[in-house]
């Protein structure tokens, strides 16, 4: 853990963001690497034991050498917790993690992706209109700010998958659609990785809950006992479709399966798949009101 | 399963023959890296590409460089992205320029088979997302072509070493792809039951 100490709130946030872009990019977590060590522990298929060997070998090489683990520096997500006494409003974090992930592009540099979504002309060092995207989350009685980067990767974001089931559908139907959904992602999302499912309130709200639950820690189980069998339950499931590493064949389809759920309208049942690459990048840090600043893994 | 190795460009349309779906290749000698942009210039605004594409390994990347002089670029960091979505240009690449053989990840979709057979082309699935270990096989970049369309560029790779890399599609008409599907398809059938 590194402690940095500044009295500029918006130039600790800015260099955070800096931080944190670059340093998830580089260093992945130790629980997805506990998870991806079992995979190929538990892999039984020839090609499939050779993929995991070498993604094994390729995060050494990242480590070694101080290198991207993959070359897709992504589109840059930011997840906030902001404290309810937290001296810097959001609008100004807002600008300061823009300033950071700019900064970081083009100093380390990086490969900037960011277009335009019509013209698809590049927009400058991975920022743009309305780009990094930010998920919100305020605590009261608290005076701090959690910042998580997750560069997520095209690859992997674009096997989204949403339906509008019916309340008749139930379980049943929810564990359906991800199923079919995974099936058809095949090796396109870099599997095995981290299938993030959302569940209940509308249907943008669905997509926004599946894109919280690729961003938890590796492993960690919803709070809510029913959901949490429910996770367990799918990642069984989808370990028996043999898809296995890169779409290849395999035991190993899924590293892990997280769920996040809200309450919902009486005739809705919003399903909201987004998956994330075997390379689950993130990185975070706490600010405190002083500035002060720690960089860990904790959320 | 059998290993082979195999330089590229070649020349010897048993090269790629003796390649089966499932076997595992490490590429030595000349690639070029290929994308989007790129193949939408030759194909769809009808553009000559300045480089000659027969016998070529092509490799889907876009990689992050740094420019050290004009027209010429140091390694950061390459890997390779998601082949499907450019797999229109399968038909063209080997019909009139007689590209080989087709490297990406997460593999083609079965309307690739056909030509692939037909052509006698291979497709090699590449370990997706493992770059820090890609970059080190890239010796260095020898030449990039159409600079504007950065990172989106035709690229010429020296490589030693090449791989692991997965024959995902044989110029036979095998498809490992399309197997796992098939398996898996049938697989959903009976967990769909127990549900």
């Amino acid at each position: 853990m590194t402690t940095i100490t500044t009295t500029d709130l918006a130039q600790s946030v800015e260099d955070a963001a800096a931080h944190l872009y670059v340093w998830a990019l580089k260093d992945i977590p130790q629980d997805l690497r506990d998870a991806l060590a079992a995979a190929r522990d538990r892999e039984t298929s020839v090609t499939g034991i050779r993929i995991l060997e070498t993604i094994h070998r390729n995060v050494e090489i990242a480590d070694e050498q101080k290198n991207l683990v993959c070359q897709d520096t992504g589109i840059a997500v930011y997840y906030c917790r902001v404290g309810e006494h937290f001296p810097l409003h959001p609008a100004r974090i807002y600008d300061a993690l823009k300033s950071g992930t700019s900064r970081a592009t083009v100093e380390h540099p990086l490969r900037s992706n960011t277009v335009h979504t019509l013209t698809r002309e590049n927009t400058g060092p991975n920022v743009g209109y309305r780009v990094p995207i930010v998920h919100w989350d305020f605590v009261p009685d608290w005076d701090g700010l959690d910042v998580k980067c997750v560069p997520k990767g095209s690859g992997s974001e674009n096997m989204t998958f949403l339906k509008m089931l019916v309340p008749a559908d139930g379980v049943a139907g929810i564990k359906r659609f991800v199923l079919e959904s995974i099936v058809d992602a095949g090796g396109k999302p870099c599997p095995p990785g981290i299938v993030g499912i959302g569940l209940g309130g509308s249907a943008d709200y669905a997509m926004h809950l599946a894109k919280e639950a690729i961003a938890r820690p590796v492993g960690s189980r919803n709070s809510d006992p029913l959901v949490a069998q429910l996770e367990d339950e799918l990642y069984a499931l989808l370990n028996e479709t043999g898809i296995g590493p890169m779409g290849l064949g395999g035991d190993v389809t899924v590293l892990q399966c997280h769920i996040e759920h809200a309450d919902t309208h009486m005739t809705l049942n919003p399903v909201a798949v987004n998956y994330q690459c075997w390379a689950a990048r993130r990185a975070s840090a706490h600010i405190a009101a002083d500035g002060t600043t720690d960089f860990d893994r904790e959320f | 399963m059998a290993i082979h190795e195999v330089t590229f460009p070649v020349t010897d349309p048993a090269e790629i023959l003796k390649l089966r779906a499932g076997d595992e290749v490490i590429v030595q000698g000349h690639i070029l890296g290929i994308r989007d942009r790129t193949q939408i210039r030759i194909f769809d605004q009808g553009i000559e590409p300045p480089m000659d594409l027969s016998g070529a390994f092509l490799l889907h990347t876009a990689p992050n460089v740094r420019k050290v002089g004009p027209g010429r670029y140091e390694k950061i960091c390459i890997g390779t992205t998601t082949s499907a979505r450019m797999v229109r240009f399968t038909e063209g690449l080997g019909s009139q320029y007689g590209v080989r053989a087709i490297c990406g990840k997460g593999g083609f979709p079965d309307e690739a088979i056909e030509p692939m057979h037909r052509l006698g082309m291979v497709y090699f699935a590449i370990v997706g997302g493992a770059a820090a270990l890609e970059t080190t096989q890239i010796e260095e970049i020898e030449e990039v072509a159409w600079e504007e369309l950065m990172p989106e560029c035709l690229w010429k790779f020296r490589v030693k070493d090449f791989g692991p890399l997965i024959v995902g599609i044989d110029a036979h008409g095998g498809s490992l792809y399309r197997d796992v599907q098939d398996r898996a398809k049938a697989k959903l059938e009976e967990l769909y039951a127990r549900l």
